[in-house]
């Protein structure tokens, strides 16, 4: 098999806008699965509402598109009914940590075998570009006419002290790191929980002087700081660079796990 | 051979449920039902299956859809509140066509209402709670005995309509405690499975799809979006939206009277009594206490799809009366199928209608 084996090729194209990232995390996440020889007729993906649900849509594994926030409970439904079968989540930061957020800290309480790929795009893309609990503060949405005034959630803390056994962060640019990151996930028995930085020009974007794709995923890139550099300056009391975000594998543990095929 | 038992009615739902071949059950704790979520924790991993607590009653519905998508017969228990935030799933199993069950053994509500007393506040929900039109199944037990048979009712339903069915309940036959047969084994028929060449979501004869659980190579895609035959999200064709959600409604509307079970006692009266779920106790002394004959009854085991046909079994009725634990949920649809007054008899805050109200209220229309 290859990449190109996964995907459902009558459902294409598909409806994510002109520079949107999504595609490519789809990609990398097809490329993980295939890498390690998963069958299409024992793998399902799940997903919530959004941009990123519409991803299992177009996988041509079974799957289930459901409820707005609900993506991980149906997941679970799935996991705990027949542990055989290899369930993935894709969900975005609204769906995932607004309406979604007892869910997650849930499923990674649980800490059952799931992973889950969140594309974060800072904002709610398919309804028209509204703040969610991600959306940076100061950034500009059709909610935050005057900038967002709240602290947005980081993910990716919440999902190790709520006990996930794997968690990172990378972006939309990564595509190698990513795609070998989310191949980590799939193999660690519990829930994995892979954050993807993901550029939204046409909603986040285009409202935050970010237009151009280049610009947004160069942003990115820019302000992406590895866990390794991260770790080094602070223990050399050095000062974290304003506005960036710690990439990498930020959690790697063994603790006992929920609906682990024997 | 079948075995004889004293039991409070949640348990023997649960037990109902297993002989039933349920395997998996996702709920959360609520009175009157937590008994049934306590004795499927207890049982189901004694025979293979599972059990999972979930946050709240939308995390349970929405396990329960994930659980029966792989083919495994799924359940939950609730009770007013919870019903309530699993309305939005239970919309999505409808349109996915997910067959589960979801036991309610209903209290006084609105809002958090009695917890511990009994009510029929919730048959116009289960009916019509989710947003949008589509159709459902509800079952009314009356005795301990009918929370075993009617839940194993309520899965062989669920299965051969692909829909969502509902044990209408409630705290009184919930916490009664009685004698309960068990048979040997119960009737299981699982759901039909698709039909070489047909696309996961085209309908056979019967308006129902053959099912296509997950893991077995179909390659379903499931979504809550309006879809295609194929399954495929199509939301902005108005003609097959429409074509889509009336053969939801006729796939169970269609089968009402075949489906229907009741029980009908003097057919020949011109005073009727119509119940269903608990205060049906309470009609039958009424008619042992008065003169033979006197009065007619028509039980309901199955509220939805309604079985309006059964009003025409009572060919001398002038006037049927409505004995409800809610302010006349059902009568309100009694009226819409027949000329004669349907007289409600509403009863809230958790007591039954003693029989002699309903005979002081039968001598009324005499």
């Amino acid at each position: 098999m290859t990449v190109e084996d996964w995907f459902r090729h009558d459902r294409l194209p598909h409806i994510f806008c002109a520079g949107c990232g999504n595609g490519s995390i789809i990609n990398s996440t097809l490329e993980a699965v295939d890498s390690l020889n998963w069958k299409v007729d024992e793998t399902v993906f799940v997903s919530g509402i959004g941009c990123s649900s519409r991803a299992p849509g177009y996988i041509v594994t079974d799957s289930l598109h459901t409820t707005h926030g609900r993506a991980l409970a149906f997941a679970t439904g799935v996991k705990m009914a027949n542990h055989d079968l290899n369930v993935v989540v894709f969900t975005g930061d609204g769906d995932l940590s607004a309406i979604g957020g007892n869910h997650f800290i849930h499923a990674c309480r649980r800490n059952i075998d799931l992973t889950v790929i969140c594309m974060n795009n800072q904002i709610y893309g398919m309804t028209g570009g509204q703040g969610s609990p991600c959306t940076p503060t100061g950034a500009l949405s059709t909610t935050t006419p005057y900038g967002m005034d709240e602290p947005a959630f980081d993910l990716c803390d919440l999902a190790t002290a709520a006990g996930a056994n794997f968690v990172s962060r990378w972006t939309s640019y990564h595509v190698r790191e990513l795609t070998r990151s989310i191949k980590l996930g799939l193999q660690k028995p519990g829930l994995s929980f892979i954050e993807v930085m993901v550029q939204c020009p046409t909603n986040y974007g285009r409202r935050n002087r970010l237009r151009d794709v280049e610009a947004m995923v160069s942003k990115m890139r820019d302000h992406a700081l590895l866990k390794e550099k991260y770790d080094r300056l602070v223990a050399e009391r050095k000062p974290i660079p304003e506005g960036s975000f710690v990439v990498g594998t930020l959690t790697d543990r063994n603790l006992p796990a929920l609906g682990v095929r024997r | 051979m079948t075995r004889v038992d004293f039991m409070q009615g949640n348990i023997a739902s649960a037990e109902g449920a297993l002989a039933a071949g349920c395997r998996f059950f996702a709920g959360y704790p609520i009175t009157p039902s937590s008994e049934v979520a306590e004795h499927m924790a207890r049982r189901l991993p004694k025979v293979g299956g599972r059990f999972i607590q979930m946050e709240d009653e939308i995390a349970s519905m929405a396990a329960v859809i994930g659980g029966a998508w792989t083919g495994v017969r799924s359940m939950t228990a609730t009770s007013g509140p919870g019903f309530s935030l699993m309305m939005e799933n239970i919309g999505y199993a409808a349109f996915t066509e997910t067959p589960c069950v979801v036991v309610n053994i209903q209290r006084g509500g609105p809002s958090t209402g009695q917890p511990t007393l009994a009510a029929q506040g919730d048959m116009l929900q289960c009916r019509f709670g989710s947003h949008g039109d589509y159709s459902t199944i509800a079952l009314a037990p009356s005795s301990v005995q009918e929370m075993f048979d009617l839940t194993v009712k309520s899965f062989n339903l669920a299965d051969r309509f692909r829909a969502p069915a509902f044990l209408m309940a409630d705290e009184i036959i919930g916490h009664l405690r009685e004698r309960v047969e068990f048979p040997d084994t119960v009737e299981c028929t699982p759901p039909r499975p698709i039909r070489e060449g047909m696309l996961p979501f085209e309908p056979e004869e019967d308006l129902v799809p053959g099912f296509t659980p997950f893991g077995h190579g179909h390659r379903v895609h499931v979504t809550g979006l309006t879809h295609n035959e194929k399954g495929y999200p199509a939301s902005t064709d108005p003609d097959l939206h429409e074509r889509l959600v009336m053969r939801l409604i006729e796939k169970v509307e269609r089968a009402r009277h075949e489906i229907a079970d009741y029980d009908i006692e003097n057919p020949d009266a011109e005073v009727v009594f119509i119940s269903y779920g608990v205060p049906t106790r309470s009609v039958r002394q009424a008619l042992l206490d008065a003169p033979e004959g006197l009065y007619g009854h028509l039980n309901l085991r199955i509220v939805w799809p309604f079985p309006e046909n059964l009003l025409k079994k009572f060919p001398n009725a002038r006037v049927f009366l409505v004995p409800e634990l809610n302010m006349g949920q059902m009568a309100r649809e009694i009226v819409r199928h027949c000329d004669q007054p349907v007289i409600s008899l509403p009863r809230l805050g958790g007591e039954l209608h003693t029989p002699q109200y309903l005979l002081d209220r039968a001598e009324e229309y005499r």
